[in-house]
C-alpha cells in the first residue's frame, strides 16, 4: 500500500468516528427537544444528559482531526475546497459553534429554557446537512476550473436532486444511529419508558434509511455514470451493509441483543462508508483532483504517520479510560451514584 | 487574479476570529497549571479553601474551554476557507505540528471530561489530582505547537524553493524554527501570568463587594504569588525576544523601535506620537537602551528601517502596541511586587481599596496586553504571510463572500461573549462561596456521600 492510500484510509476512519459520535449526539438533541414538544421530555432527558455531558467535546475533535489530517497529508484540498467551501462550511461552523458553547452553558450554567432546547435540536438536523454538502461537491458537477481557479456553481448545487437526496440521507442517519444506540444505552441504564420510546423511533427512521440509501446509489447513474458503475463493482460490500442493517432492526424488533445490535449498526455504517470512499478512488474532487495530485511530499507524510501512530499510543489508553468511567460503567449510566461533577 | 477586498475582508475576518479566540485559547492554556497548583496546595497543607478554589475555578473553566474549543474549530477551518493559497504552499512543511495539536487537544478534551465528573469519585484525592497533569500538558502543548506553526511563519525555513515547487523538505527543522523558542515560551509564560492575574482580579473584587472570607484572601494571594513568578519570566523571555528579533527579523523590531537609521549605541523610543510626516513627537528616548535590548551591548549596531525596501516595512503604528503590551507587563509586574512584599512586611496600604482596584485592572489589562502582543506579532510580519516567500494578498482566498461572513461571525462571537459572561456570573452568583463552604460542612458533618 502507498503512503497516498494509507493517508486517506486513515483520515477516512476518523471521518468515521465523527460520522458515529456526532449522529449520536446530533440525534440525541433532537430526540430531546422532540420529547419537549410532545411533552414526553420527563422520559428522555436524563439518559441524555448522563451519555452526552462527559464526551461531547470529544464529539468535536474526530472533526478537527479529519480537516486538520486532510488539509495535512493533501495540502491542495486546502486550495480546491478551502475555495469553493467558504459559505457552506461557515455556516457549519456557526451552527457548531452555537450548539456547541450552549450546551456548555446549558448543563454547567443555568438550566431549562425551551426554546434553547428547540434550537439546540434543529441545529443537530442542520449541521449535517450543511456537512454533506461537501460530500456532494467531491461527486463532481458542481466545481468549474476558471481562470485556474476553482468555482461552484451555487444554482446547480441547490437545485440538483442529488444534494437534497444526500442530505435527507444524513438526516435519516442521524436519527437512525442515535436512536438505535440510545435504544441500548436507555437498556443499560433500566430506563424501560426510554428504551420502550427509543427502540419505536429506532424501528421508525430504519425506512427512510434504506430508502434514501438506494435512492442515492440510483441517481448516481443519472449524475455520475463513471461513479455509479464503482459503485456497482463493490456491490458485495453494500450487500453485506444492507444484511447488517436488517440483523440489526431485526434485532430490536424482537428486543433482543441489544448490545449486539450497536455492533452491527456500526459495521453496517463502516461497510457502506468505505464501500462509498472505495468507489470514490482516486479522486478527492471529481475529476479535478485525485489522492496522487493532492498528496504531500513523502518526508511530510512519513513524519505525520509516524506523529499518527505516536498519537494513537497515547489517544486509545485515554479513550478506553473515558469509555470505562463513563460509557461502560453501570454505576454511572443507571444513575445510582452520587454525582461527582466539579 | 486577486480580490482586493477579498484580502482585506479575509485579514479582517482572521483577526477578529484570532482577537477573539486568543482570550479564551490564554485561559484555556493557563487556568489548568492554576487549578492544579491550587489543588495541589490544598491536599498538602490539609486546608479545604485551596481545594474548593480549584473545584470553583474548573466549574467556570469548562465554560471558557466550551467557547475556546468552538472558536478554534473556527480559526482551524478558516485557514483554509481563507487562505487557501497560503495553506497549499505551507501545508506542505508545517502540517506536522498542526496535526500534533489535534492530538494534545484530544488528549485534553478527554481527560478534563474525567477530570470534572469525578470530583468525590476516587478515595484516594491523590488520583483525582493527577487527572488534571493531562489535561495541563494537553493544554500546554497545543500552545506550543500553534505557536510553532505562526514562528514558522515568521522566520520559514526547513525547505528549498526551486523554480516554484517547494523540495528538500524537511518537517523537523521547520519546527524547530529560529523564532520558535522565544515564541513559545513568551506565550506559554504570558498565558500563565494573565491567567494567574485574570483569578486574582476576580478575588480582588469579591473582597472589595462586600464579601471579607478567607477564601478569596487566600485565593488572591496565591494568584499573585504566581502572577508575580510568571510576569518577571515573560519580562526575561521577552528581552530574548528583542535580542531573536534583532538577528532574524530586524525589520519587525525596527518598526516597533521607530528606528530608522542603521546606528550604533542606538537609544529606545518610548511612548511617544508620529505625525503625518513621520516626526516623533512627546517620545522619551533612553540612550544606548536599544542596542542593549537588541544586542545586550550598549554600543552594538541596531540595524534600521531605511535599509528595507518600502514595500517590505510593516505598519509603524506596531509601536503603539508593542508600548501597550510593554506596560501593561511592567505595571503588572510592580503591582503583584508591592503585593506579594507587602504582605511579607505586613504593609497596611495593599488592604486599601485603591490598592484592590489596580488589582481588579489587572485581569482585563492582562488580556488588553495579550491582545496587543499577537496584533504586534501579526501586523509586524506584514506584508508577509510567510515572511520572504509569500505575501498575505497572495495567501488569500478569491471568493466574494467573505464580506457576508465577517458579519456573521461577529454576530457569533457577540453571542459567544455576552452568553459566556452571563452564565459565568450566573453560575457563580447563584452558589457564593459562604454557601459552598456551608453546603460542604453539612455534607462531612451528615456523613453524606
Amino acid at each position: 500500500m502507498n503512503l497516498e492510500v494509507l493517508g486517506i484510509i486513515v483520515l477516512w476512519i476518523f471521518l468515521f468516528g465523527y460520522v458515529i459520535v456526532a449522529s449520536i449526539d446530533f440525534g440525541a438533541g433532537f430526540f430531546n427537544a422532540y420529547s419537549l414538544l410532545t411533552n414526553k421530555s420527563h422520559i428522555l432527558s436524563n439518559i441524555i444528559q448522563r451519555y452526552l455531558s462527559p464526551v461531547w467535546e470529544v464529539t468535536n475533535v474526530f472533526l478537527v482531526f479529519f480537516f486538520v489530517g486532510i488539509v495535512g497529508f493533501f495540502p491542495q484540498t486546502a486550495f480546491y475546497y478551502g475555495t469553493v467551501l467558504l459559505v457552506p462550511v461557515s455556516i457549519a461552523i456557526i451552527l457548531l459553534a452555537v450548539r456547541g458553547s450552549y450546551y456548555a452553558f446549558e448543563s454547567y450554567g443555568s438550566r431549562g429554557h425551551k426554546g434553547y432546547a428547540f434550537a439546540y435540536g434543529v441545529s443537530g438536523l442542520l449541521i449535517p446537512s450543511s456537512l454533506s454538502v461537501v460530500l456532494t461537491i467531491s461527486e463532481g458537477g458542481f466545481v468549474d476550473i476558471i481562470d485556474d481557479l476553482p468555482q461552484l456553481d451555487f444554482w446547480a448545487l441547490f437545485t440538483s436532486p442529488l444534494t437534497w437526496s444526500i442530505v435527507l440521507l444524513s438526516i435519516a442517519s442521524v436519527l437512525y444511529i442515535s436512536a438505535v444506540f440510545l435504544t441500548w444505552y436507555a437498556w443499560k441504564a433500566q430506563d424501560w419508558e426510554a428504551h420502550e420510546l427509543m427502540r419505536k423511533y429506532a424501528l421508525i427512521w430504519a425506512g427512510p434509511l434504506i430508502f434514501m440509501a438506494v435512492a442515492i446509489i440510483i441517481q448516481m447513474q443519472q449524475h455520475n455514470p463513471d461513479r455509479f458503475r464503482n459503485m456497482i463493482s463493490i456491490w458485495p460490500m453494500f450487500g453485506i451493509s444492507a444484511t447488517l442493517f436488517l440483523m440489526t432492526v431485526w434485532l430490536i424488533w424482537k428486543k433482543r441483543g441489544l448490545g449486539l445490535s450497536v455492533g452491527l449498526l456500526i459495521l453496517q455504517f463502516l461497510f457502506a462508508f468505505f464501500a462509498y470512499g472505495i468507489s470514490h478512488y482516486p479522486y478527492l474532487l471529481y475529476p479535478h483532483l485525485t489522492i496522487y495530485e493532492g498528496f504531500t511530499n513523502q518526508e511530510m507524510a512519513i513524519s505525520l504517520v509516524i506523529a499518527f501512530i505516536a498519537g494513537l499510543c497515547l489517544l486509545i489508553p485515554s479513550l478506553y479510560l473515558l469509555f470505562r468511567l463513563f460509557l461502560f460503567n453501570k454505576e454511572y449510566v443507571t444513575g445510582n451514584q452520587k454525582d461527582f461533577h466539579a | 487574479m486577486m480580490n482586493e477586498s477579498a484580502v482585506f475582508w479575509s485579514r479582517m475576518l482572521t483577526e477578529l476570529t484570532l482577537s477573539f479566540h486568543i482570550i479564551y485559547a490564554t485561559i484555556g492554556v493557563g487556568v489548568p497549571l492554576m487549578i492544579m497548583i491550587a489543588q495541589w496546595v490544598g491536599m498538602k497543607n490539609n486546608d479545604e479553601h485551596y481545594i474548593l478554589l480549584a473545584r470553583r475555578i474548573t466549574r467556570g473553566f469548562v465554560i471558557t474551554v466550551a467557547v475556546g474549543v468552538v472558536t478554534g474549530t473556527a480559526i482551524g477551518l478558516q485557514l483554509s476557507l481563507l487562505w487557501p493559497n497560503f495553506m497549499r504552499l505551507a501545508g506542505q512543511v508545517i502540517a506536522l505540528p498542526l496535526f500534533m495539536e489535534t492530538f494534545a487537544f484530544f488528549f485534553e478534551a478527554i481527560f478534563l471530561g474525567i477530570y470534572l465528573y469525578t470530583w468525590d469519585r476516587f478515595d484516594n484525592q491523590t488520583k483525582h489530582m493527577l487527572l488534571l497533569i493531562p489535561v495541563a500538558i494537553g493544554a500546554s502543548m497545543s500552545a506550543v505547537f500553534i505557536t510553532v506553526v505562526n514562528s514558522f511563519m515568521n522566520t520559514p525555513q526547513g525547505f528549498e524553493l526551486v523554480n516554484g515547487e517547494l523540495v528538500n523538505i524537511q518537517p523537523l527543522v521547520a519546527m524547530f524554527n529560529p523564532s520558535m523558542p522565544t515564541k513559545v515560551a513568551h506565550v506559554l509564560a504570558s498565558a500563565y501570568m494573565t491567567s494567574a492575574f485574570l483569578l486574582a482580579s476576580i478575588a480582588a473584587f469579591r473582597l472589595l463587594k462586600g464579601s471579607n472570607h478567607i477564601y478569596y484572601k487566600k485565593s488572591l494571594f496565591l494568584m499573585m504569588k504566581l502572577g508575580l513568578i510568571f510576569s518577571i519570566a515573560t519580562a526575561v523571555i521577552g528581552d530574548f525576544s528583542g535580542k531573536f528579533l534583532a538577528e532574524y527579523q530586524p525589520e519587525k523590531l525596527a518598526a516597533a523601535e521607530w528606528h530608522f537609521e542603521t546606528e550604533e549605541a542606538a537609544s529606545l523610543i518610548l511612548l511617544g506620537f508620529m505625525d503625518q510626516e513621520e516626526n516623533i513627537k512627546l517620545a522619551i528616548r533612553i540612550p544606548y537602551a536599544l542596542s542593549i535590548l537588541a544586542h545586550g551591548n550598549p554600543m552594538a549596531e541596531v540595524i534600521g528601517l531605511n535599509e528595507f525596501p518600502e514595500d517590505e516595512i510593516p505598519p509603524l503604528y506596531i509601536h503603539y502596541l508593542f508600548n501597550i503590551m510593554v506596560f501593561i507587563g511592567m505595571f503588572m509586574t510592580l503591582v503583584s511586587i508591592l503585593y506579594v512584599a507587602g504582605v511579607w512586611r505586613g504593609w497596611q496600604f495593599i488592604k486599601k481599596v485603591w490598592f484592590r482596584w489596580l488589582t481588579v485592572l489587572g485581569g482585563p489589562l492582562s488580556i488588553i496586553a495579550i491582545e496587543t502582543g499577537w496584533w504586534l506579532a501579526e501586523v509586524g510580519r506584514q506584508p508577509w504571510i510567510l515572511r520572504g516567500y509569500m505575501r498575505t494578498a497572495q495567501g488569500a482566498t478569491t471568493s466574494e463572500h467573505v464580506d457576508m461572513m465577517f458579519i456573521l461571525f461577529c454576530i457569533l462571537y457577540i453571542v459567544l461573549g455576552i452568553g459566556s459572561i452571563v452564565v459565568l456570573s450566573r453560575m457563580y452568583r447563584a452558589n457564593p462561596i459562604e454557601q459552598e463552604i456551608q453546603d460542604r460542612m453539612a455534607e462531612v458533618e451528615g456523613g453524606v456521600r
